[in-house]
């Protein structure tokens, strides 16, 4: 099942996923500021900040446990796994059988569930404030994530990421209204877990409207840089989830060498559209009320429930 | 006949009766009972344990017992499935009577002596009932198992509270037995045998059969905890020492589980299919109504209490896709929802053992039980608190602990579902597994407010301060917990050649043919869906430890202490944190509608202004307390006989003369 060759580009994926993550951050953040008018500051700022925050003293609260200090570490270990495991340019993946749809799902709530325990480590009013929130967003995002990846799996008949790929890429163009609902559900759960705008401001420095902020205000230095780093990651897992599921188009099949060359830019491309996008609907919409984001993402999960029983009734 | 598992199991039952007899010798000798009584308990459940992993794979065995009345011989018997049982039994015992050598203290409760012959009966009788082959000899074990955990709930019987929480568990426990008498009524088919062996082989009519099924999940359903039955758990798991609550949580339900499947995969032979909605559609209220009542509750022993519903309603779910599946001829299929099943029962019965025991060192070391009160104890227990994180990322359902290969296997069923012949069923199918899927991740929630709360940020009182860490014995006993719940996280696909046996002889498929391997655990064929934990632990390790290597290498380790910074604000204080309300407060909002609250919020004008909230369960309103009233009204009935005066008893007897006369005349 595991070859050597492989698991070499699995490696090599997972090093460009890791290297390349924060240029995406780094777009989107362009593409908001040209919406809004600003010059913005450019595709590398991303590792300007990674670069500043690694170089600093980490200052420490006096209470922080060795769980507050490991987390960053663990947090970025996940998401490093997870964006290796996601199909992005090939379906060639030796990690795939050792994780499929919902080990992915379960790899990114074991990192939320880190934040949100680190979040509580130093005993601070926003800290808890903060996890508590991001544990609300996430009962609710998780299963609707899972029902949506739930829906691919029922049309392609399989849990495994690579399978739904390339079944999804494969099959002629009819467009299936599960998948649709599906997608707007992925839109929607995208937003809330990557902390955008309309549940979350990342850009945000007002403590009482935070979520993701909130719970790593106690953070400095390289944990600090670690875990912007693994947001970044984040974005990019679930930009490269989205595209895989709704616009798989372009993934090179199993020993298609030419294709993998391909399929590089052909990501790259679908990257940028999408950031730009998620760009656009930030600048588009205002930040909701943090008690109206349960509404948002119960609409999330119930589209997301309503995907899976279209396929059952109308078998697409 | 050469000895086998059987007589091990047996010679292990009667071990521990012993072992409790002895605790009378010296009933206030807490060094006798701590010291040797307790360690010789743990041996005999590793012994246990031995014998029944050997009986998993071994032909069944059954044997007659020279006990019970003249004509009524007990008969006992191991098979896959009892042993599977067995093992689950010695394995949790093993981790709690280590713990409970060193949890015992003087001048507590119940006399230690004392304390130990009801905890090593109650062992010996979950023992008898998995093995017992016929009504009679069942429910004896079973009364002895309700009897003996009645008197381990009531231990600190100096509390009116206490008192009260082990009535109303006596009182759900009898109303259970009762049906599961009749239950077994039913399966005998007026033969008026009512040896298992007669079950199996008589077939009750389909109106007898559903009869014994309803009977059965009412029965066991109450012992388990299924909603709307469950009201006993919340109050009985937090009166109980904690050893005990971890043996009742972890193996007493499991027993409930093992009736329902004794009962419906093996002594009925053809189940319905709709039987199996019924189940799932409980599992599911269950599962999702436990969660969320978890979330709110302020008392840790509740929580986990509530949690324990959430879990024995999966598990329940899994059994009802079972019979579901099952009823449609699937063998294949329900093969993979009772292997979720099993899965689930092994590896709720050590995260939750362990957990449970963890509260009891924290209830040691600080004498509070209320979340509101405790805190930052990871610095003062560092062990049990680690120990905790481990069982609470089990129970969350993460990877790669066991949590979520049980998770993974019973959504993996689901999956599969949408082959179902009856298309109103596939309607259903993604509404549960959306309902599966919505609990486990509230139960992540439910974690990080139980782990946050107890263990990390500032302690909320100042005796906190002197919390102590666990002793060498509870440490063994957490240790022993948390290592199987990693072992059984990484490597599925072994322990499901051990359920294989199980399943097979229960639905005539096995689970074990088809996984690829130790390493990957692929229920079906490998592209449909694999996962191997040991490849993902690995690697995810391998990230970590890089990144970690990574950082040293390129830049400076500088690092200071400082005072917290929270955005500057210089006068935090521990009240300043969540509190366990506050942290379950978004929960309540959202599930509004399962509690009934009792609010005061003061007003801006109050002089002492307080705020109360108090959740309660709707169904004790519903449900519980007009059956309590009817009940009374019926008894007060009874009083308009009852005068109490011998004239008037006189006059009963020579009416009922002058009415049989007139019937025999």
């Amino acid at each position: 099942m595991i070859s050597v060759p492989g698991l070499v580009a699995q490696f090599a994926v997972l090093a460009l996923a890791v290297l390349l993550a924060p240029m995406l951050t780094g777009w989107v953040n362009q593409c908001r500021a040209w919406l809004q008018n600003r010059s913005g500051p450019g595709l590398l700022q991303p590792y300007r900040v990674l670069g500043k925050l690694f170089s600093k003293e980490v200052v420490l609260a006096h209470n922080a446990s060795p769980l507050f200090r490991g987390a960053p570490y663990l947090i970025f270990g996940c998401l490093a796994l997870a964006a290796a495991i996601v199909p992005k340019i090939g379906t060639d993946l030796p990690l795939n059988a050792a994780a499929d749809a919902i080990a992915l799902v379960g790899l990114l709530a074991l990192a939320r569930l880190f934040i949100a325990l680190a979040g509580m480590d130093v005993g601070t009013a926003f800290g808890t404030l903060g996890a508590r929130r991001e544990m609300l967003v996430g009962f609710l995002a998780e299963p609707a994530l899972l029902m949506v990846l739930f829906t691919a799996s029922l049309i392609s008949g399989s849990t495994s990421l690579a399978t739904i790929v390339e079944v999804l890429a494969h099959k002629e163009f009819v467009i299936y209204p599960s998948l649709a609902f599906a997608g707007v559900a992925f839109t929607m759960v995208s937003l809330a877990e990557n902390a955008r705008i309309p549940v979350d401001n990342p850009a945000t420095h007002l403590e009482l409207t935070m979520i993701h902020e909130a719970m790593v205000l106690e953070y400095s230095g390289r944990h600090l840089a670690l875990i912007e780093w693994a947001a970044s990651l984040k974005l990019f897992v679930y930009s490269c989830i989205g595209l895989a599921l709704f616009f798989p188009f372009g993934v090179a099949q199993r020993g298609d060498w030419l294709g993998l060359l391909l399929a590089l830019p052909v990501l790259g491309l679908k990257l940028a559209v999408g950031g730009f996008l998620l760009a656009l609907i930030e600048t588009l919409s205002a930040k909701m009320r943090i008690f109206r984001a349960p509404e948002f993402l119960a609409t999330a999960f119930l589209l997301a429930v309503l995907a899976m029983l279209l396929h059952v009734l109308l078998g697409g | 006949m050469e000895p086998g598992p059987l007589h091990a199991t047996l010679a292990a039952a009667a071990a521990w009766l012993v072992i409790g007899a002895a605790g009378l010798i010296r009933p206030r000798n807490l060094a006798l009972s701590s010291r040797f009584l307790f360690p010789a308990g743990a041996v005999v459940g590793l012994v246990l344990a031995a014998a029944a992993l050997e009986g998993v794979f071994s032909a069944p065995r059954s044997l007659v017992l020279p006990l019970g009345l003249p004509d009524l011989p007990f008969h006992a018997r191991t098979d896959a499935l009892s042993s599977f049982f067995l093992l689950l039994l010695g394995a949790v015992a093993v981790g709690v009577s280590l713990f409970a050598c060193g949890y015992l203290r003087p001048g507590e409760g119940t006399p230690p002596g004392l304390h130990c012959l009801y905890y090593h009966v109650f062992l010996a009788s979950m023992a008898l009932v998995l093995v017992a082959d016929d009504a009679y000899f069942f429910m004896v074990a079973w009364e002895t198992m309700a009897l003996a955990s009645f008197f381990l709930v009531t231990s600190d019987h100096q509390h009116a509270e206490i008192r009260r929480a082990g009535y109303l568990y006596l009182l759900i426990a009898h109303v259970g037995a009762i049906a599961i008498l009749l239950c077994f009524g039913a399966l005998q088919a007026g033969t008026g045998d009512y040896t298992f062996d007669n079950m199996r082989a008589v077939q009750p009519s389909a109106g007898y059969a559903t009869a014994a099924f309803l009977l059965a999940l009412f029965g066991f359903g109450a012992k388990a905890g299924i909603v709307p039955l469950h009201v006993w758990l919340p109050e009985a798991h937090p009166a109980a020492p904690s050893p005990v609550s971890a043996l009742m949580s972890a193996v007493m339900l499991k027993t409930a589980v093992y009736g329902m499947l004794r009962v419906t995969l093996d002594l009925i032979d053809q189940p319905l299919w709709w039987w199996g909605v019924i189940a799932l559609a409980l599992g599911l209220v269950s599962a999702l109504g436990g969660i969320v009542f978890a979330a709110v509750q302020t008392d840790m022993k509740r929580l986990l209490a509530y949690s324990s519903i959430e879990n024995i309603g999966l598990i329940f779910a899994g059994f009802g896709l079972t019979l579901i599946f099952r009823g449609f001829g699937m063998g294949a299929l329900a093969a993979l929802a009772l292997t979720a099943t099993l899965y689930h029962c092994l590896n709720h019965a050590f995260f939750k053992s362990l957990l449970f025991l963890c509260t009891g060192s924290v209830l040691h070391a600080t004498r509070e039980r209320s979340l509101g009160k405790l805190g930052g104890l990871i610095h003062r227990m560092p062990w049990v608190a680690w120990c905790a994180l481990i069982g609470s990322v089990a129970i969350a359902g993460l990877p790669p602990l066991n949590g979520f290969v049980s998770e993974w296997l019973l959504l993996q069923a689901f999956l599969l579902s949408p082959g179902l012949p009856q298309s109103y069923l596939n309607m259903l199918v993604p509404v549960a597994a959306a309902v599966v899927a919505l609990t486990a991740a509230l139960s992540g929630y439910v974690m990080v407010k139980f782990y946050g709360v107890v263990f990390l940020g500032q302690p909320r009182e100042p005796k906190l301060a002197e919390a102590h860490d666990a002793g060498a014995w509870e440490r063994t006993g957490l240790a022993w917990l948390a290592a199987m719940c990693i072992v059984l996280g990484l490597v599925p696909a072994t322990v499901i050649g051990l359920l294989d046996p199980v399943t097979r002889a229960l639905t005539g498929h096995g689970m074990a043919s088809l996984a690829q391997g130790w390493l990957f655990l692929a229920p079906l064929q490998p592209e449909r869906a694999s996962y191997s934990p040991l490849l993902f632990f690995a690697v995810t390790a391998l990230l970590v430890a890089l990144t970690w290597l990574a950082v040293r290498a390129f830049y400076h380790g500088h690092m200071r202490r400082a005072a917290p910074w929270d955005c500057g604000f210089p006068f935090q204080d521990a009240r300043m944190q969540d509190t366990a309300e506050g942290f379950g407060q978004p929960v309540r909002h959202v599930f509004e509608p399962f509690f009934r609250i009792e609010q005061h919020v003061p007003s801006p004008l109050d002089a002492r202004p307080y705020y109360r909230e108090v959740h309660e369960d709707r169904l004790w309103y519903w449900l519980y307390l007009p059956v309590a009233r009817a009940a009374e009204y019926a008894t007060s009935l009874v009083t308009l006989l009852q005068r109490g005066r011998i004239s008037v008893y006189l006059t009963y007897s020579f009416a009922t003369l002058l009415v049989l006369l007139l019937f025999v005349g």
